[in-house]
């Protein structure tokens, strides 16, 4: 038994038995963020606000919500949405921050490629971040399929087709995973699982590991400066903060961070209470009929530029160009050949390489939610091959950069 | 100031997306289709001046219009309990007593020489292959048929509740409910479901309906949905659009247009919504959204005077 003197006060009470002292100085006082950065660099928080929103709406939900292929649309629709006081309010607020909180990943992960946030020490960073990726679009396909609705449904038949890996015919896959020929209760039922508890654990995982794995090489900055963190932080401790090149996590970082997070929120709730149809699609609100194909199946919009690269292919190649689409950015670090970690301004090729990808996944998006007819086609099989070709080009394009 | 530029980039690049993948790419899913006004343009003006007394002797008399049509309004009780009808007709025939405040005059004109041409489903009914509407097309009472026609439509109108009295539930029930049930209303194409107190009536009940389901499904080629989740499900104008003509969207459907004036078919909109969203309809939504906007407000009000406090010593 280790010696405890009598606490003074509750904080020393607490100090004595967590530490609590020593948490505050590591994770807030003295966890150093530089100070040359932008608003951009608050994307993190606002997306830890918006799991977080998604987490707690997500547990009303889940007092109401039945996973029965008899009963799930109706206690969406119904029992939720007229019933439960506010269940509405629960279920916007849920379906558009799934949305929303796509289009924050976007702009986090397109910031990390424009500022070379992915290399030297960062690589971890990166890849967790893709792995969440991964997560939070499972997270978002296994939650479209709870309304039991007709894009649910056709959605879920579609997307598990998928591991039949085309000419392969791998139809028992197809089948394990269903659990059936076709979506139905045991389909529900699993994906209601995933959908509340597997991924949901591994998405607050996958967050700890990106979280820490930001610890060692610090938080990039707006200019890619390279900082001596110890000396900068030396300089705010002796009262220079003026002079400091950095910042402490709380309250300095956090009370920008929060103010960002407040504008987003009127954007948020703007989307929530008057302009929700981008994120709950009028076709899921016909309920699931297996006997009654939609006139058009097309997947959220985040899911566009990707579905874009599928189906402009035969069904292999397609599946090839998907499956390549799916990986190709957690290996960035490794195909940015350049010992640049600048913003994308300052690196030649790579500028034209970074706005060029960006225009061109806004094409993918848009030609993924067109009707794949006349001149469509050939936009979205250019687009998906340029899109495939400017990856394969990267080593090449960044391997003659020079240093700056 | 390089934060605005950074700023205006992030904004442009997202709305430039959004535009492009729902107004742009999603607008171009369904075909345009523009609103007459409920118009029906397609039919023969009225011409006659109506006199409902005489209407009235035409409708229980000549017209035989209450051989088969109930009018509760004015006393003349329905002959066969909706499955029966629906046995026998197809569907069960309206009750006529509110016909002429929810339906266009023009079209009723029409519509009583002409079912199939009015209703717009001469393409399943026609006389030559044998396929008789099972409405009889009024013939005339030997006089001259325009007035006596403008007769039955006056009388229609005279038993009828004024149009502004006409409620958006009415208006679905005799528009839309003989076909569509609607099941957050606790509506089928029967009517409201009673309570029963023991459940072997409840199960007899829904036994018929689902007799009545079954004759609707040999009428109609297929049961037509249920249309709880329209208004989420449809956007307005092309429920509007759709009501006014269901051929233009849907060449071919067995769905009749049903001739509602233009008051009718909103009244039907608006009931939709109070079914499918009320918290939309009953104004809910702009009211709490108004709050959490002036709160969301407030905090980031909050949120900036904080961080100019804490920055100030950081410059």
């Amino acid at each position: 038994m280790a010696h405890f003197e009598k606490a003074n006060s509750i904080g020393e009470w607490f100090d004595q038995r967590l530490a609590t002292k020593t948490l505050e100085r590591v994770l807030a006082k003295e966890y150093w963020i530089p100070k040359d950065i932008n608003f951009l660099w608050a994307m993190g928080m606002v997306l830890a606000i918006t799991f977080g929103i998604l987490l707690v709406s997500g547990i009303f939900l889940l007092m109401y919500y039945q996973p029965n292929v008899d009963t799930a649309f109706d206690s969406v629709n119904y029992t939720i949405m007229q019933e439960v006081g506010f269940g509405w309010l629960w279920r916007h607020v849920h379906a558009v921050a799934a949305s929303v909180v796509f289009l924050i990943i976007y702009i986090h992960m397109f910031t990390g490629i424009y500022y070379g946030s992915y290399k030297k020490g960062r690589e971890i960073i990166w890849v967790s971040g893709m792995l969440l990726f991964v997560a939070f679009s499972a997270e978002a396909f296994s939650g479209y399929m709870l309304p039991w609705g007709q894009m649910s449904y056709w959605a879920g038949m579609v997307i598990t087709n998928l591991f039949s890996m085309g000419s392969l015919e791998m139809n028992g896959v197809v089948e394990w995973i269903r659990g059936d020929y076709v979506p139905g209760q045991a389909f529900l039922t699993r994906f209601f699982m995933l959908h509340v508890l597997l991924i949901p654990v591994a998405i607050l995982a996958l967050i700890g590991i990106h979280f820490g794995a930001l610890r060692i090489p610090h938080v990039n900055n707006q200019n890619g400066e390279e900082l001596d963190y110890e000396v900068e932080a030396e300089k705010y401790k002796s009262g220079n903060k003026a002079a400091s090149k950095v910042i402490a996590f709380a309250n300095d970082f956090m009370s920008k961070d929060m103010f960002v997070v407040a504008v987003y929120l009127i954007f948020f709730f703007y989307l929530t209470f008057w302009n929700y149809s981008f994120a709950m699609d009028p076709v899921n609100f016909d309920p699931a009929d297996g006997l009654k194909t939609p006139a058009h199946i097309y997947p959220e919009w985040y899911f566009l530029w990707s579905y874009e690269i599928l189906r402009p292919f035969s069904k292999d190649i397609g599946l090839l160009a998907f499956a390549f689409a799916q990986v190709i950015f957690v290996l960035l670090p490794w195909l940015d050949r350049s010992p640049n970690a600048v913003p994308a301004s300052r690196r030649g090729l790579f500028k034209y390489w970074f706005w060029i990808m960006l225009a061109n996944m806004i094409v993918l998006t848009t030609m993924g939610k067109l009707p794949p007819e006349g001149i469509n086609n050939t936009i979205g099989l250019v687009s998906a091959l340029l899109f495939i070709g400017q990856w394969l080009a990267l080593p090449f394009v960044t391997m003659f950069e020079k240093k700056v | 100031m390089k934060e605005f530029i950074v700023l205006g980039v992030v904004v442009f690049f997202s709305v430039l997306t959004y535009w492009l993948v729902e107004p742009f790419a999603h607008g171009q899913m369904h075909k345009h289709v523009d609103s007459h006004q409920f118009q029906y343009a397609d039919l023969p003006a009225v011409t006659k001046q109506g006199d409902a007394t005489a209407g009235k002797d035409l409708v229980m008399g000549a017209g035989a219009c209450s051989g088969c049509h109930s009018i509760e309004a004015d006393g003349v009780p329905a002959m066969m309990e909706p499955d029966m009808a629906a046995a026998s007709y197809g569907v069960n025939p309206p009750d006529l007593s509110n016909a002429g405040a929810i339906y266009d005059a023009k079209f009723l004109t029409d519509l009583i020489k002409n079912p199939a041409h009015a209703l717009k489903v001469e393409h399943k009914f026609d006389p030559a292959s044998g396929a008789m509407h099972p409405m009889v097309p009024f013939y005339g009472a030997g006089g001259d048929m325009d007035q006596e026609v403008a007769d039955m439509v006056a009388y229609l109108q005279s038993i009828a509740v004024k149009p502004s009295e006409v409620t958006s539930k009415m208006a679905f029930e005799n528009a839309c409910g003989r076909c569509h049930a609607m099941k957050y209303a606790n509506w089928t194409q029967m009517g409201e479901t009673p309570n029963f107190k023991y459940k072997k009536d409840a199960l007899r009940y829904e036994a018929r309906v689902l007799d009545y389901q079954d004759s609707l499904k040999k009428y109609m080629g297929k049961l037509p949905p249920d249309l709880s989740m329209y208004t989420r499900s449809r956007n307005h104008h092309f429920l509007s659009t759709f009501i006014e003509d269901p051929q233009v969207h849907l060449a071919g459907t067995a769905m009749p247009r049903v001739g509602v004036t233009a008051d009718g078919a909103d009244k039907v909109l608006t009931y939709l919504e109070e079914i499918g969203d009320p918290s939309k309809a009953n104004g809910d939504r702009d009211r709490i959204g108004m709050y959490v906007m002036i709160f969301s407000l407030i905090f980031a009000i909050f949120a900036y005077l904080w961080k100019r406090e804490i920055w100030k010593d950081l410059h």
